[in-house]
């Protein structure tokens, strides 16, 4: 006679199978909402003719065109190529040096890498900070290299409009080549010693086994570096903010704080809109393709 | 992250070898200064006088050593017109730090569990479209946010900034526990699931036990970018509400007034203890975050 079970039984059961859709799917609508909605809102809003506040008669891409004619929004993309260029490179360099050097069995490796690696536990803000106060013309570098006898020794990047972008360079560098440096370490230290045996008895010099063999297998290593050196330097706000603060005048403005400005400063919601979108169209483009081939290597 | 064990791949010997080292450890020291010199500066000049910092030059030690400019960065220097120093602000960031981390870590395993062991028809697909949301540039999410934010009742206030950051860490915390559980054989769960355990019965005695080393890596994530967070602390608080970043930020950029550089760097070091306080203790979950962070999928 209880061969079927009861009702009750059936529903219980039923729910524990539905389970992990149960707790997924809200965590998903979440998902939905805060980014895709929010997405769509903006993207939206920037073919309004919003200004203070968001009004929702569609006009078009004529927030674009007034984005694209707006001076200013061709400092910051300019400056954004400049510094995320310089940044992404000059990182990379300095962190396949070290990484390559720290791999030859050094002495100490765990306090040197420590030492390389903790700017990237500061905010942007203290770097910024820091920084400010190293790059000042008054007490900073310019004065220290004067004291000790360089009387004629110039570095004011800083306040200086043609070169303040490199600043934030160097801040940048300083606070994260050290990953770079931990990323390709990560990535030295997965080659096959194998591999490295055999070139060693070919007689390749340890140079050559660089250059030729071990960096070819880190290609990997190199895209998702530039990758995420990318979109630390397309998102970079803090640090702009902190050093420059987007000045002189608006010299070291980046799309980040351009769209800042224009949203809580300016009060023009349509132009901010569009400019936070052509950043989301920038990352997009970088990132899907990205993901994507990520996602399929490891499903495989 | 483990040594080489091989030795002797390649290794000549003589004069020519020994200058090779000696320049290796001269430009490996000679990095160790650059990354450390600013922290030198740093809190060298906070432990200086005003009149010390005009006379003296960057590297200059400090001749007198004065704890005024910490006092007077935690307790009396003035974020915008309030001079309270950086101490409320801090509570703030503590307010703020740890329940969105706790949130978005137990969310976050609870999802990666979910996607990866129980996975039914289309969780992939939920995971890409949950995982792009962390790479969204949050300029694209700032306008609505700060409306939905008003519509709660939440703006300028620190729950609302606890809800940001568990929205927009899931996507990272899910990442993190998804990479970690993929790994973890189903052999195990599949004879509790023989053996009638359910689904939190199997997460909570199973497989969190095993997850320690996970939960460990993504609360030093979610703690330091958390902690570090400018953006959405400068656009959704005011005044009072703000985060310490944000208050740090005020006093370095008054312009009222004498320029404390010393108040300044002092409020520097007192913003990043926290979180160079857990590299410090934890600096390998920290490094395993990063390339977590970094090998996606």
């Amino acid at each position: 006679m209880t061969e079927h079970p009861s009702p009750r039984l059936q529903a219980e059961r039923w729910i524990e199978r539905q389970l992990p859709r149960i707790v997924v799917l809200p965590l998903f609508a979440l998902s939905l909402f805060f980014v895709y909605g929010f997405i769509a809102w903006t993207a939206y809003i920037s073919m309004t003719p919003s200004g203070v506040m968001p009004v929702y008669d569609f006009q078009g891409l004529a927030q674009y065109e007034r984005l694209w004619a707006t001076p200013r929004w061709y400092v910051a993309i300019l400056n954004l190529f400049v510094f995320s260029g310089l940044f992404i490179v000059i990182a990379m360099a300095i962190g396949i040096l070290l990484a390559i050097l720290l791999d030859q069995r050094v002495r100490a490796e765990g306090l040197i890498r420590t030492i390389y690696l903790y700017p990237m536990a500061l905010s942007f803000i203290v770097t910024g900070t820091v920084w400010k106060w190293l790059l000042n013309p008054g007490l900073g570098l310019q004065r220290f290299m004067r004291e000790v006898g360089f009387e004629d020794f110039t570095f004011d990047w800083l306040v200086n409009s043609d070169y303040a972008i490199y600043t934030l360079v160097l801040a940048a560098v300083w606070q994260s080549s050290g990953y770079a440096m931990a990323l390709f370490l990560a990535g030295l230290r997965s080659v096959d010693d194998e591999i490295l045996k055999a070139a060693a008895v070919d007689g390749a010099s340890g140079w050559k086994t660089y250059t030729s063999i071990v960096l070819p297998i880190l290609r990997p290593v190199f895209l998702s570096t530039v990758i995420i050196l990318a979109h630390l330097a397309i998102k970079s706000f803090d640090l702009v903010i902190a050093l420059t603060g987007g000045g002189p005048g608006y010299a070291t403005d980046m799309p980040a704080t351009f769209m800042y400005a224009f949203a809580f400063q300016r009060s023009e919601l349509g132009v901010a809109a569009a400019s936070a979108t052509m950043m989301l169209m920038t990352i997009t483009a970088i990132i899907v393709p990205y993901l994507y081939s990520e996602l399929r290597r490891t499903n495989r | 992250m483990r040594q080489r064990r091989t030795s002797g791949i390649v290794q000549p010997k003589g004069l020519r070898s020994v200058l090779m080292r000696m320049g290796l450890f001269a430009v490996l020291g000679l990095f160790c200064l650059y990354y450390l010199l600013p922290l030198v500066v740093m809190v060298s000049t906070s432990l200086k006088s005003l009149a010390e910092i005009r006379e003296g030059t960057l590297l200059s030690l400090p001749q007198a050593i004065t704890f005024d400019a910490w006092a007077k960065a935690w307790d009396s220097a003035c974020v915008g017109v309030r001079c309270d120093g950086l101490k409320p602000f801090m509570w703030n960031s503590i307010a703020m730090a740890v329940p969105a981390v706790i949130l978005s870590t137990t969310l976050g395993a609870i999802n990666g569990y979910a996607l990866t062991k129980w996975r039914f028809p289309g969780a992939d697909w939920i995971f890409a479209l949950i995982l792009f949301g962390a790479f969204i540039p949050f300029q694209v999410v700032l306008l609505p946010m700060a409306r939905t934010l008003g519509q709660l009742g939440l703006a300028g206030t620190v729950p609302g900034l606890i809800l940001v950051h568990t929205v927009y860490g899931l996507a990272f915390t899910t990442l993190f526990f998804r990479n970690f559980f993929v790994s973890v054989s189903d052999g195990i769960l599949q004879a509790a699931k023989v053996d009638g355990a359910g689904f939190f019965g199997i997460f909570f005695r199973i497989v969190l036990p095993m997850s320690i080393p996970a939960i460990v890596v993504t609360v030093i994530w979610q703690f330091t970018q958390i902690w570090n967070d400018f953006l959405f602390g400068v656009a959704f608080t005011i005044g009072d509400s703000n985060p310490v970043t944000v208050a740090l930020n005020n006093v370095v950029n008054t312009s009222t007034g004498v320029k404390e550089y010393n108040v300044d760097m002092a409020a520097a070091i007192i913003a990043a203890l926290p979180t160079m306080l857990v590299y410090v203790v934890a600096g390998a979950y920290f490094v395993r975050g990063l390339s977590a962070g970094a090998v996606k999928g």
